[in-house]
């Protein structure tokens, strides 16, 4: 198995995939979710102007009627009724949000729903086989990786998206992979043994 | 009647609950063959499959979303409020403010809506102004937009270092001091500096830090008519339904919370916020379910924080290391009401240390700012940052070693309530921890690194919380079906905790069953038994000696049904892998499912009840913390290299969730002493800077320490319950800041005393340690 002539998913410790997607993102925000600017805010964008479109989320086709604006975080939890994806910021701060598109992580809360058609969706709804947890979440449970349990399923798509980039990443790797996900209930430190045993289950290791 | 509910629970002269006809105690187990050892949790895969229902993802049909407009000003008085443009938009279906016509469904509320949730004179940036209802969180955002409001701005004061000045701004008429200063003392402290051979004295400050839970607050609430149900994100469902009851004029029983996951509180959930009655009131309005959670802004604004401090410390020591005298003065702001804004925040230097002489006077202060919510320690992180920083100066000072002048003034005994502790694990946290962090070792591998660009430094902090024992009331049930499989029911939310693992833990040990088949019911008005809120880091001692209880009365019945069955003496009878066996006579065996009267009756149920705690004595969790850092003196930037955590929290329950909950209180602790700050543009406009996490900085997974170890002190507390459980929330997040101030200083020998210690605040540091070694 080839291990590494993929650039790492990780970028060590100068520059986190936090800093670099909110710095990319910063321009759809206003976009995505209208700021809470009270009486004084600019002109009021008409609503009610739908759009159909179909989007493909863990290999099925849903077809729906979204606005522009809305963004993917929005149609997937509140349209398609699909609520792993969490939001816990909506503005790119913080990757409870997270999702694949085409296995990339991205913060739903910034992805319009609209540029989203045409992209294979993952949620963690669709990391499990069937009933069973994927190996991802396995590991996920059984280095109790989490408390509270929120950003979980945006941590889980997270390490997803290293994992498939970068199935035997180093320890930098690791916090570099993780590191556009906060968890404010600070389980970073067994979150990183999910990430290593995630890599170990996923590469058939000892179960 | 809103803020009443803020429960803070941390105050002494508290309600005291009754429980009815606790039965007496248990010992504690000697042996256990479930509790203590490493589990999984039992919702873990509800958790990591995303099929876990948190309140922010319920989907009820013909859902609204509601949204709040909240005041851009730090003080002003609302003029008017036109809702003409919002309430014409598409999707828009209802707006509630203090100016908005009341119909026959909000008349009865009219006071609440006019005076307490929209008031006409608003003191905070955030405090609510209106809020609306609408087919999609966008159609709502629209709406509030669409809101013309006018504003009288006022005057403000948003430090409450400038709002004593003659001529601040008042926040409330009656001026900005919050009552009298609270005092305390004993002994007496000039005796004492004068019987010192080293006094000190030094001011330390720490910045305001937020709650910031990932799933912000809120709720769905939906009307049946008269009967009104909210599921709430909340540490506490008994006291959301005890505060909407009251707020709506409604009795208790017609009110029903739900709460079963929510993501992360930290003291901001503990009781409804204004959101819980906004969305009850715009369901009622619009017939209609409302979601209502408010924007990740909102909770910097409106949600709660751990206030600044501001505290200055004398303290007087012998050559020895005996504490002779400790004078402490604190000034803090429950921001723009009356929150607890120096609550705590002497406890420590009261506490902590033996010290006959002890005077503290802390005064709490309005400000136009958010209100403080109880806050993980609520008081004690800032009085450890300053309280910490002292005792090593003082080390310093007589040339002794930091971890030596902590054990040397160790107290047995609660000195602010003259009753013993039932046990204190201080001594064995400062010593083993010492000695498991390799302390003396690791002083001087950096102390050889004093003339490099890159330096280390250890340092040690300790602490003690004033609560952790729990108490009564708890209720709770117990169910063994016919198949012998159990349901246990109670009322306690679990926060990410691993309460529901922990209870589960304790049934199997008592009854002796496979925890797999325990399925739990909790945190619904509903359907479970009376709870207080999970906070205070009580959840555990005070819910787990009742699931204890109830396991007992269960198997009482239990045996007695199999006594009957075998013709043998219930004293010789036993529970044994889900089966009642024979512990003397003749060998017999039967498992519950074969129990004929259980199958006859379906079920046999157990009741518990908390007891109360022991007489006469104190039931508090300790702990030390130990750090070793990295310092940069280029860049500034501190590393965290190794970090040690040893807590006496009593029993060790679950050791994986123990684990875990130190990370998470080390890593707040982390946040607080060296990322988090709410910065307030105190001289312009008084409102906040920065409005995410962006500008408001949490650890992230850069952040945390390299190597993070946490050693159990487990004492097993015999006195303090009767699973000798102590808690641990708490405890593992107040030593943490100043262990890494002690750290950074034992490194570069220069001392920051106010938080958080940035790359920026160090390079300050060193900038001003040159300039005083050149002059
Ligand atoms: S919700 Fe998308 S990054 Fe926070
Ligand atoms: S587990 Fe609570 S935020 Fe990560």
């Amino acid at each position: 198995m080839s291990s590494s002539k993929e650039p790492p998913r990780g970028d060590g410790l100068s520059v986190s995939r936090r800093g670099f997607l909110t710095s990319m993102g910063l321009g759809a925000v206003g976009v995505a979710l209208p700021e809470i600017t009270p009486a004084t805010g600019p002109e009021i964008v008409p609503a009610g102007d739908v759009t159909r479109i179909a989007l493909r989320i863990n290999g099925r086709t849903h077809p729906a009627l979204v606005e522009p604006r809305w963004s993917l975080l929005h149609v997937l939890r509140a349209e398609v009724g699909l609520t792993a994806a969490k939001e816990g910021c909506g503005r790119g701060e913080c990757g409870a949000c997270t999702v694949l598109v085409d296995d990339q992580p991205r913060y739903a809360c910034l992805t319009l729903a609209v540029e989203a058609e045409g992209a294979e969706i993952t949620t963690a709804e669709g990391l499990m086989e069937g009933e069973e947890l994927g190996p991802t979440q396995q590991a996920f449970a059984e280095t109790d990786a989490f408390q509270c349990g929120y950003c979980t399923p945006g941590q889980v798509m997270a390490t997803e998206a290293l994992l498939r980039a970068n199935p035997h990443p180093s320890p930098e790797d690791i916090r570099g992979g993780v590191s556009g996900n906060l968890c404010r209930c600070g389980a970073y430190e067994n979150i990183f043994r999910a990430v290593e045993r995630a890599a170990e289950l996923r590469s058939g290791g000892a179960s | 009647m809103i803020r009443d509910a803020e429960g803070r629970y941390w105050e002494e002269g508290q309600e005291v609950f009754e429980t009815p006809q606790a039965a007496p105690d248990p010992k504690p187990w000697s042996e256990t063959r479930v509790v203590g050892t490493r589990r999984m949790r039992v919702d873990a895969y509800e958790r990591v499959s995303g099929t876990a229902e948190y309140p922010s993802d319920l989907l009820l049909p013909g859902m609204l979303y509601g949204a709040v407009l909240r005041s851009p000003h730090p003080h002003a008085r609302v003029l008017s409020v036109d809702a003409t443009a919002a309430e014409a938009l598409p999707g828009v279906r209802a707006v509630i403010s203090g100016f908005t016509p009341l119909n026959a469904a909000l008349r009865p509320h009219e006071q609440l809506i006019r005076e307490t949730l929209f008031g006409p004179v608003r003191r905070f940036e955030g405090e609510a102004i209106a809020a609306v209802a609408a087919d999609t969180p966008y159609h709502a955002h629209d709406a509030l937009r669409a809101l013309k409001v006018e504003y009288e701005v006022r005057p403000f004061v948003s430090d409450e270092r400038d709002a004593l000045a003659e001529g601040a701004p008042l926040v409330h008429e009656e001026g900005n001091r919050v009552g009298d200063a609270s005092t305390y003392a004993r002994g007496d402290v000039a005796a004492g500096f004068a019987e010192a051979d080293v006094v000190l004295e030094e001011e330390y400050r720490t910045e305001c830090q937020i709650h910031v839970p990932m799933e912000t607050h809120g709720c769905v609430a939906s009307w049946d008519g008269d009967t009104l149900t909210v599921w709430e994100s909340t540490q506490g469902v008994f006291p959301v339904q005890a505060g909407v009851a009251r707020g709506l004029g409604m009795p208790l029983s017609r009110v029903r919370v739900i709460g079963k996951y929510m993501g992360g509180g930290f003291g901001s959930k503990l009781s409804m916020g204004d959101y819980t009655l906004m969305a009850a009131l715009l369901a009622k309005v619009s017939a209609r379910p409302v979601k209502l959670f408010i924007t990740r802004e909102e909770t910097l604004l409106s949600a709660g924080n751990r206030p600044p401090s501001n505290t200055r410390i004398k303290a007087g020591v012998k050559r020895d290391g005996t504490l002779t005298a400790l004078d402490l003065s604190a000034t803090g702001t429950g921001g723009a009401y009356r929150a607890g804004g120096t609550g705590g925040l002497d406890f420590l230097v009261r506490e902590l240390y033996r010290c006959s002489n002890v005077r503290t006077e802390t005064q709490d202060i309005y400000v136009n700012a958010g209100p403080a919510r109880a806050m993980r320690a609520p008081g004690y992180p800032q009085a450890a940052w300053a309280l910490e920083q002292m005792m090593d100066a003082l080390a310093e000072a007589i040339e002794m070693d930091p971890v030596a002048l902590r054990l040397k003034n160790i107290s047995l005994v609660s000195q602010v309530r003259g009753r013993p502790y039932t046990t204190t694990g201080l001594e064995a946290c400062i010593r083993d921890g010492a000695e498991a962090f390799g302390w003396e070792a690791a002083k001087a591998r950096a102390e050889a690194t004093r003339d490099a660009p890159v330096r280390r430094g250890v340092g040690v902090a300790a602490a003690m919380w004033g609560a952790g024992g729990g108490g009564p009331p708890a209720t709770v049930i117990l169910k063994l079906f016919s198949d012998g499989s159990l349901n246990l029911n109670l009322g306690a939310s679990d926060i990410g905790t691993g309460t529901k693992t922990i209870m589960a833990m304790v049934v199997a040990e008592e009854l002796w069953v496979d925890p797999d088949t325990i399925q739990i019911e909790h945190a619904d008005t509903g359907t479970t038994q009376y709870a207080t809120a999970s906070g205070g880091s009580k959840t555990v001692p005070t819910e787990s000696p009742a699931v204890r209880a109830a396991a007992l009365d269960l198997k009482k019945q239990v045996l007695e049904i199999a006594a009957a069955q075998l013709g043998v003496d219930v004293a010789t009878l036993a529970l044994r892998e889900g089966k009642v066996v024979t512990t003397s006579g003749p060998s017999q065996e039967v498992p519950l499912a074969r129990l004929n009267d259980l199958r006859r009756r379906g079920v046999v149920v157990g009741v518990g009840y908390r007891g109360p705690n022991p007489e006469g004595k104190m039931v508090n969790p300790f702990a030390a913390h130990f750090c070793e850092v990295e310092v940069d003196t280029r860049t500034g930037r501190v590393e965290l290299v190794r970090f040690l955590a040893a807590q006496d929290s009593g029993r060790v329950m679950n050791r994986t969730t123990y684990d875990n909950q130190v990370h998470g209180g080390v890593t707040m602790g982390v946040g607080f002493g060296m990322t988090e700050k709410r910065v307030l543009d105190r001289g312009q406009t008084g409102r906040l800077v920065g409005h995410g996490w962006t500008d408001y900085r949490i650890p992230t997974a850069m952040d945390v320490p390299t190597s993070l170890e946490v050693l159990p002190i487990d004492l097993g507390d015999r006195e303090a319950n009767s699973t000798g459980a102590k808690g641990l929330g708490e405890p593992a997040t107040i030593a943490t800041a100043p262990a890494i101030a002690n750290a950074v200083h034992h490194a570069l020998g220069v001392r920051i005393t106010a938080t958080p210690i940035t790359p920026a605040a160090v390079l300050e540091a060193l900038a001003a340690q040159r300039q005083e070694s050149t002059r």
